[in-house]
């Protein structure tokens, strides 16, 4: 519990705050650059949060106290989460108290929550979006404990910092298992951040919406946590990402310096893994509803076998 | 980078247990010809590999000739056949994805559990992936049972195919030239007169719905 | 000039040859020609063998030896009198639309490198070269299944290449397994996977890997013996082809397959030591025995009846060789020739009777006697032999394989029984009224080729009756190649 580690949690819980929304908006403006579009701009996230927190929030009559309750521990789980990825070093003192399952836990405590909210007000659509949301809940779960198993596996720990820390400083060496788990991860997070193909985060057609049903009712303050949220759970995905497959870069403890090379690591790796996913939107349709089990069932599926070939080739 | 090379041939290996899952879950017929190509490239790049770093030249011939026959042309006589027939789609499949891809794990399980006490003896570098290619074949043959179009199922014996010479590539450094020779005879021969079937059964059925197959059974009279 | 290239130049020359000619009349005789050249090279290799003993040709790809070589000469023997019973049964097949010019040439062409392969398969001494045999005789049989074009031999084509490219497939995989085996004793080289070489040293090879092999091995090349559960593809397949291809398929093709599971249990026998590839066999068998012989009763096509017979006396040949030891093995040997011998002039009545009739179809054939008498009793006493009514060579064999079962195996011979048993009524029950009876069917245009059937049933008799010293002492001494008992 070092000065510098409780710094250095500092920095990482601000920079998730900080730097969430100018993800989404990198990976926005990606996606209008490659579809030929003109983009409003990488800043835009935080014009609409600014314009959101000024507002009047309106609320149904029947609201229960779980519907204003829901975006401030929505939010919370997610800043609680992105604290405990080692996104900028390992040394967070707030890491031993969760691990890996326990990431997974959280997500799943958002979720549950915002499910609730969704249905809590009885329109139609929440009830919709709340129920296609727990149906990729369901299967994403499982994919992604299986993905982190595998990287326990490997590095004998489900702590986080722990296996970001033993995968950084191996010898580069070429995981078969990590290259299924590393698949089964994209996947899972398309799903989990609804992006296509799972759901497109643009649309509101009825037909097609999973996240943004569940938060149509909310304004003003409630929305921008919501969305707020989002683009920390997109981060907290990303940087979970980048800490199991490309661990380079991250600072250790009692280091300094390597603070202030890790962030611009970080940022770089962000921007380039923003580019790709919106590459890949671009690139792909978003498939229909009853086929995202499939789809969630391939991630879940090849991380298992992920698993598999670790103890099959004896990798460790 | 010798020290690379075994790592390097299994993730070759998991590349190819992959391919042969995702081969599984396509219902396009165009992206399965396309995997099943890549999968034999991902072969080819594995016997490539040992083949230099063990000084086998049998390996160089043996990736040669499947790099002619199974990425080359295979493939492109694939693509023809389909364009004449004029099949794109594989819509119905004996049961749905999601338990094909369960039976999926089981049969990997049961590859892997076999082949455990052989691979152990093996002596080669790549003696390790011997579960995993003899996870291919099964797979392969689930979906050569489970499909209901005839290509899919040419596939899938093709697709077999890979995972024996892979087989063969990671525990005995390729079997000897002339019986390789005679296999990749027989696969050619093999798939020309698939081919060739595959226009009859159209011609007779007007489809290659395997369900038109069916008609033989022991009471009919 | 070693007369092993004439056994298998032969029919690989009328292969060709017959490609370029097989449609014009005469390619009827000269395939006819072609099996009887094939026949005589095998005699001469015979007598070689029985004179000299086992020998290599070039350089040890390829061995000769007692249980091969009456195998060899077994295969070119039926061949030939296949090739005489198909002229004028294709002549009929022809006349009445079922043949084209352009598929008589696909017919005659792939019928001699069919004898090809089987015999590539018999001679070589490579276990490799064994598999592409195998494989080569699938594809050529594939052809041959389907040469009618009709729905129906589409499907029972498509199938069999299915389910045997898979079963082979595993066969494959069993082969390498085998030369890693191998490779660990000898060293990686095309000389490892000689059978000659491996025998040598059977008992230097890992028992986990063998083991293992043997499974593949056995499923694989066993898929192609007709061994349940794995048979499905055999009933279609040899009942939808020519009859000319089904008396092949059910005599000869079934044979090669199970050459092929011995060689491999003599190595695994000496690699393992314990039973289990014996036991893994006597099970196959038992289970095709006697789910044959429920099959069969409930059949209403001649020849898919038949096919299930095949299917039961292969399940009753791989008990035989499971239990092991010298009268087992004899037995084994015996039942092969028996059962080629006089199925495949089963096939021959029998496709005659179904040109006459029309139909495959056992209910709507009746009163051969009176129309062709040479064809009802033809087809009566085959059915009597089959059925293994003594004097017959298949009362000997399977009279052998009983009482073995009886003395070691006692648990298996209710089973045993009770497959035979239910065969035999169901055969006897369908032939008879084929055989007796009125008839409405007319006589064909053209004489058919009974000499074969007698020839094949007369065979089957004299060893039943006696069989001749040497050939005993070749069945002995092949049967004392295989293997030691338990």
């Amino acid at each position: 519990m070092s000065a510098l580690g409780v710094f250095s949690q500092f920095l990482a819980l601000l920079l998730a705050l900080l730097l969430a929304p100018l993800l989404t908006g990198w990976v926005n403006q990606c996606r209008h650059w490659m579809q030929n579009k003109s983009a409003p701009g990488v800043l835009q996230p935080y014009r609409a949060l600014h314009k959101l927190f000024h507002k009047d929030s309106v609320m149904a009559e029947h609201a229960s106290p779980l519907y204003r309750f829901a975006p401030y521990l929505v939010f919370s789980c997610m800043l609680l989460a992105s604290a405990i990825i080692p996104t900028l070093s390992t040394d967070l003192p707030l890491s031993p108290a969760a691990d890996a399952i326990a990431l997974v836990g959280l997500f799943a405590l958002a979720r549950v929550f915002i499910s609730l909210a969704a249905m809590d007000v009885g329109t139609a659509f929440g009830t919709l979006g709340a129920r296609r949301e727990m149906l990729v809940g369901f299967l994403a779960e499982p994919a992604l404990l299986m993905v982190l198993f595998c990287a326990s596996m490997i590095t004998g720990s489900t702590s986080l910092t722990a296996i970001v820390e033993t995968l950084a400083h191996r010898d580069f060496a070429i995981y078969p298992s990590m290259l299924l788990a590393g698949v089964a991860f994209t996947m899972v997070s398309l799903a989990e951040n609804a992006r296509v193909p799972v759901d497109n985060p643009d649309t509101h057609l009825e037909l097609t919406m999973i996240h943004e049903a569940m938060i149509l009712e909310y304004s003003a303050r409630h929305l921008a946590l919501m969305e707020w949220a989002a683009s920390l759970k997109l981060f907290a995905y990303s940087c979970a990402g980048l800490a199991l497959f490309f661990p380079w870069g991250v600072a250790e403890a009692n280091s300094p310096l390597a603070l202030l090379l890790a962030l611009p690591v970080l940022l770089l790796k962000l921007a380039i893994g923003g580019a790709l996913l919106a590459a890949f939107e671009t690139a792909s349709a978003k498939m229909r509803v009853f086929r995202v089990p499939e789809f969630l069932g391939t991630a879940f599926l090849m991380a298992v076998i992920g698993l598999l070939v670790n103890v099959l080739l004896g990798v460790g | 980078m010798i020290k690379f090379v075994p790592q390097l041939v299994n993730l070759l290996a998991t590349i190819i247990l992959l391919l042969s899952f995702a081969m599984i879950a396509q219902r396009r017929i165009v992206t399965l010809i396309n995997l099943f190509m890549i999968q034999g490239a991902a072969l080819v790049a594995a016997s490539f590999l040992l083949g230099y770093v063990t000084n086998q030249p049998d390996l160089y011939v043996s990736g040669a000739l499947t790099l002619v026959l199974k990425v080359i042309f295979i493939p492109w006589m694939l693509h023809r056949v389909i364009r004449k027939l004029n099949v794109r789609w594989d819509v119905e499949t004996l049961f749905n994805i999601p338990t094909t891809m369960l039976v999926g794990i089981g049969l990997v399980i049961l590859a892997f559990s076999l082949a455990a006490p052989v691979a152990k003896l093996s002596e080669t570098l790549a003696g390790g992936s011997l579960g995993i290619a003899l996870a291919c074949i099964l797979l392969s043959f689930m979906m050569m049972i489970t499909r209901s179009k005839a290509v899919p199922q040419v596939i899938g014996f093709l697709s077999m195919e890979n995972g024996l010479i892979f087989a063969a590539t990671a525990v005995t450094n390729g079997m000897p030239m002339i019986v390789e020779f005679g296999v990749a005879l027989d696969v050619l021969v093999g798939v020309l007169i698939l081919g060739v079937f595959m226009f009859q059964i159209r011609e007779k059925f007007d489809s290659l719905d395997i369900h038109n197959l069916e008609t033989l059974k022991d009471d009919r009279s | 000039m070693n007369v092993l290239l004439f056994v298998l130049g032969f029919p690989l020359l009328g292969g060709v040859a017959l490609a370029l000619v097989g449609h014009k009349t005469y390619a009827r005789d000269v395939n006819v020609l072609f099996s009887l050249g094939t026949f005589v090279a095998a005699c001469v290799m015979t007598a070689q063998v029985i004179n000299d003993g086992p020998f290599f040709v070039w350089g040890n790809q390829f061995f000769i030896d007692p249980l091969n070589v009456f195998l060899v000469t077994l295969t070119a023997f039926v061949g030939m009198t296949t090739s005489i019973f198909s002229r004028p049964y294709m002549r009929v097949e022809q006349d009445h639309g079922k043949m084209t010019p352009p598929r008589m040439r696909l017919y005659h062409s792939m019928y001699q490198l069919f004898s090809f392969t089987m015999l590539l398969g018999f001679t070589t001494n490579n276990l490799g070269i064994v598999w592409v045999a195998m494989e080569a005789a699938t594809l050529t049989t594939v052809l041959l299944v389907s040469v009618y074009r009709t729905p129906s031999s589409l499907e029972a084509a498509w199938k069999y290449f299915i389910l045997c490219g898979v079963g082979i497939a595993q066969a494959l995989f069993g082969t390498i397994l085998v030369y890693m085996a191998a490779d660990k004793v000898l060293g990686a080289e095309s000389a490892t996977l000689l059978w000659t070489n491996l025998s040598a040293i059977k008992g230097e090879l890992d028992s986990t890997i063998m083991s293992l092999a043997f499974v593949f091995l056995l499923v694989g090349y066993g898929t192609k013996i007709g061994l349940v559960p794995m048979h499905s593809w055999l009933p279609d397949a040899h009942a939808e082809g020519p009859t000319p291809v089904s008396a092949v398929l059910s005599g000869l093709l079934l044979n090669v397959a199970m050459y092929s599971v011995l060689r491999f249990k003599v190595l695994t026998d000496g690699a393992v030591g314990t039973q289990v590839a014996g036991q893994l066999m006597m099970g196959f068998g038992l289970l095709s025995v006697v789910v044959a012989a429920f099959f069969l009763s409930r059949q209403k096509d001649v020849k898919r009846m038949f096919s299930y017979s095949s299917i039961e006396h292969m399940g009753l040949i791989t008990f035989a060789f499971g239990m092991g030891g010298p009268i087992a093995n004899f037995a084994g040997l015996l039942h092969m020739t028996v059962h080629s011998l006089v199925k495949s002039a089963i096939f021959f009545t029998v496709g005659h009777a179904t040109q006459k009739a029309g139909t495959q179809v056992m209910s709507e054939i009746r009163g051969l006697i009176k129309v062709n008498p040479t064809v009802g009793w033809g087809l009566m006493l085959g059915a009597m032999a089959i059925v293994g009514m003594p004097p017959f060579g298949v009362f000997a064999s399977e009279f052998l394989i009983l009482t073995t079962a009886m003395r070691e195996h006692p648990w298996a011979t209710p089973f045993l029984f009770m497959g035979l048993g239910v065969t035999f009524a169901s055969i006897l029950l369908r032939v008879l009224p084929m055989v007796f009876g009125d008839t409405t069917l007319k006589p064909l245009a053209h004489p058919p080729a009974l000499i074969p059937v007698f020839v094949h049933m007369a065979l089957g008799l004299v060893l039943g009756l006696s069989i001749p010293p040497y050939l005993n002492g070749w069945y002995v001494q092949a049967a004392a190649m295989m293997g030691a008992a338990p």
